[in-house]
């Protein structure tokens, strides 16, 4: 496996254990088959290690179908691995008892894409945010929950007077706010965001991501912040990881990726994102990729990017490549990754 | 530009109402610009801002609770307000075309591709049956979709995203239109095959002289595709102008808001400046500037009195008081 070059990427950050850490993770889902036959199984992820520290961000950064809204699923247990480790703090999430479980999945909180599908619409805001509570006792005495939510919502930005509203009373940035209350609730270590504030105009997105930011600094939360949005991903994230067809192809420092990218997928990926720059002429060349993403239920061989990759050759066909650092300054998965594009 | 011959498109204070329960909606405000053959307008504006309606407008497919209550659109120097459902019919198709956000609910998922960009000739030409089958071939070569006299069979579920909306470029292009109308058109699609569309745009725009209007929520995309870009707040056009003259220096409060909102994508990297509060209810929209309570600039007279786009430079226009310090004292450059 990849470990060698995850220590290596894992070093520059320090040397406490990492909060979160998956080791070889696969999530497979069966697809379902005719008359009773099982059908084939798609390996949504394939094969990821990734470590996130405390009070990090990681950025993990794909387009459709690339596995990383799986990974998030996998972390909070909406679905099994197939094999793999998910561990928090050392310890692997599949082989805790319940009790146990329970306990750390407070610590871990996710927040959705579309808040409006992840908020019932018959509960208060004050109420969405006590039943954390109630699901995780212990962790806000019941006499100081009206205080607690006041205050938790003047946190995120919203007014503690609106805590007896209801969710369809509030627009998308402020619903996105209150997902982000109820996470906090139960002062987790890690919110996985998949997709956070990819709904949200632009105006009120760059509210958000300067209130996950301030939680960051006040609260010392960690992220996993999963999009599809290279702007965003460079905005907020430490290090960052790019998938491709379920597996991690580049990983490195925010900076080093985005300034030295050495995969000619993350190239493709970076040169194909809009930018505010866009229209001056020339300055960045323009890679477009041919095609489209293959099926996960029939992978190419080898490396996995080959069928739409410029500089594939019969290696990549067959054998794949492994995550390391090839003199790129950070780990790459090609055989062939150029160390100075630009 | 030359000014001296009839624009393609020229809309003059367009105005469309939706009516709700509360009252009348002014979703379109008095909205004014002109597109020429050949160029790319970008409307870009959040949610809300009367973009995607003004392009239905443009269509004359406002939808049922609305209607357009004032101004004038010509296409070609003739006047479409108050044409017949029929003769929209005509005019749709064959001088002004449109693609959507989502090819797969403007496709009939029970038709082949090809019978659905052959019917364009069928029944706008009156084409026979096996000629229109070569047309339809022919372009679906030219908006790059592989293995085109094969796929002509194939129904629209066994394409991917980005290749149904080739098929939807391919049927909007079918009977040579003069004007193109792209409603976000790449908002749902993985940014590699956004790129691949972006460019098949520019492509057919520049060998067919297109004039082409490209509604968006994305400063990146247009940035990327457009020549000229107008930025709606609120029913209403901030300012008008080139990309380089808005990007650079913006001439509404608004603009600047949105452009150091956007997180780069290369430098910098400091805290984003996101612009306060929320978009006005439009069914009661503010006294005054519709942005003054969001302005960081805002003063008395912005409370009072609701700014007409003026030109403030040429072939530039602004609907704030104070465009020209807005211009003068900013350098989006530096982020």
């Amino acid at each position: 496996m990849s470990t060698p070059a995850l220590a290596e990427s894992r070093t520059r950050d320090g040397d406490g254990p990492p909060l979160l850490e998956l080791v070889d993770l696969v999530t497979a889902y069966r697809l379902r088959g005719g008359l009773g036959r099982s059908g084939a199984e798609v390996r949504a992820v394939a094969g990821v290690s990734l470590d996130v520290r405390a009070g990090e961000t990681v950025g993990l950064v794909g387009e459709s179908g690339c596995g990383k809204s799986t990974i998030a699923r996998t972390i909070v247990g909406l679905v099994r691995p197939s094999s793999g480790q998910v561990l928090f703090e050392g310890r692997d999430l599949a082989a805790l008892p319940a009790r146990e479980l329970r306990g750390l999945r407070q610590d871990i909180q996710l927040v959705f894409q579309d808040p409006y599908a992840s908020l019932n619409p018959r509960m208060t805001i004050a109420a969405l945010i006590k039943e954390a509570w109630r699901i995780h006792p212990g962790i806000v005495p019941r006499d100081r929950w009206d205080q607690e939510v006041r205050s938790l919502l003047d946190r995120v930005g919203l007014r503690p007077e609106h805590a007896d509203r209801y969710p369809h009373q509030f627009s998308g940035g402020q619903r996105q706010r209150i997902s982000i209350a109820r996470a906090l609730a139960v002062r987790p270590r890690l919110i996985i965001c998949d997709e956070a504030v990819s709904a949200l105009d632009v105006s009120v997105r760059a509210q958000i991501l300067n209130l996950l930011d301030e939680l960051r600094r006040d609260l010392g939360v960690a992220y996993l912040f999963i999009s599809h949005d290279l702007g965003v991903v460079h905005h907020i994230c430490d290090r960052v990881a790019v998938m491709y067809l379920g597996k991690i192809v580049e990983i490195g420092s925010k900076e080093s990726v985005y300034l030295r990218p050495s995969h000619p997928y993350t190239q493709a990926l970076l040169s194909a994102a809009p930018s505010l720059d866009d229209w001056r002429d020339g300055g960045r060349r323009e890679i477009v990729l041919s095609g489209d993403v293959p099926s996960p239920l029939n992978p190419p061989s080898g490396c996995r990017f080959r069928t739409r990759c410029r500089l594939a050759q019969d290696r990549c066909r067959d054998e794949e490549p492994t995550l390391l650092d090839r003199g790129t300054g950070h780990p790459v998965a090609c055989h062939f990754p150029e160390t100075d594009p630009s | 530009m030359t000014r001296d011959v009839t624009p393609l498109l020229e809309v003059d204070d367009l105005a469309v109402e939706f009516d709700t329960p509360k009252g009348p909606l002014r979703a379109v405000r008095g909205v004014s610009f002109q597109v020429d053959e050949g160029e790319t307008l970008a409307i870009v504006g959040e949610s809300g801002s009367g973009k995607s309606v003004t392009a239905q407008a443009l269509l004359g497919l406002v939808p049922p609770r609305a209607r357009v209550t004032g101004g004038r659109v010509a296409i070609e120097g003739r006047d479409v307000t108050g044409l017949s459902d029929r003769e929209w019919q005509k005019l749709r198709g064959e001088r002004i075309a449109m693609i959507f956000q989502d090819p797969l609910s403007a496709l009939n998922p029970s038709l082949t591709v090809g019978y659905q960009i052959a019917e364009m000739f069928r029944r706008h030409r009156g084409l026979g049956r096996a000629e229109s089958r070569r047309r339809a071939t022919e372009l679906m070569v030219q908006v790059g979709i592989p293995d085109a006299a094969r796929r002509l069979d194939d129904h629209p579920h066994r394409f991917s995203g980005g290749m149904r909306q080739r098929v939807m470029i391919a049927i909007a292009l079918a009977l040579d239109p003069r004007l193109l109308i792209a409603d976000e058109p790449t908002t749902a699609l993985d940014v590699t095959v956004q790129a691949q569309i972006l460019r098949l745009l520019r492509q057919r725009q520049r060998a067919d002289r297109l004039g082409m209007i490209l509604i968006s929520h994305d400063l990146g995309v247009v940035a990327r595709a457009a020549d000229r870009v107008a930025v709606m707040y609120a029913g209403r056009i901030a300012e008008v102008g080139t990309v380089a003259q808005v990007y650079e220096h913006p001439a509404h409060p608004y603009t600047l808001g949105l452009m150091r909102a956007v997180p780069a994508l290369r430098d910098g990297g400091g805290p984003l400046v996101a612009i306060d509060g929320q978009p006005p209810d439009p069914t009661a929209p503010p006294a005054g500037c519709s942005f003054h309570p969001r302005c960081p600039f805002a003063r008395d007279k912005c409370r009072e009195v609701e700014p007409e786009p003026r030109e403030v430079a040429p072939g530039r226009s602004s609907a704030c008081h104070f465009a020209e310090e807005v211009i003068a004292g900013v350098h989006t450059g530096a982020r």
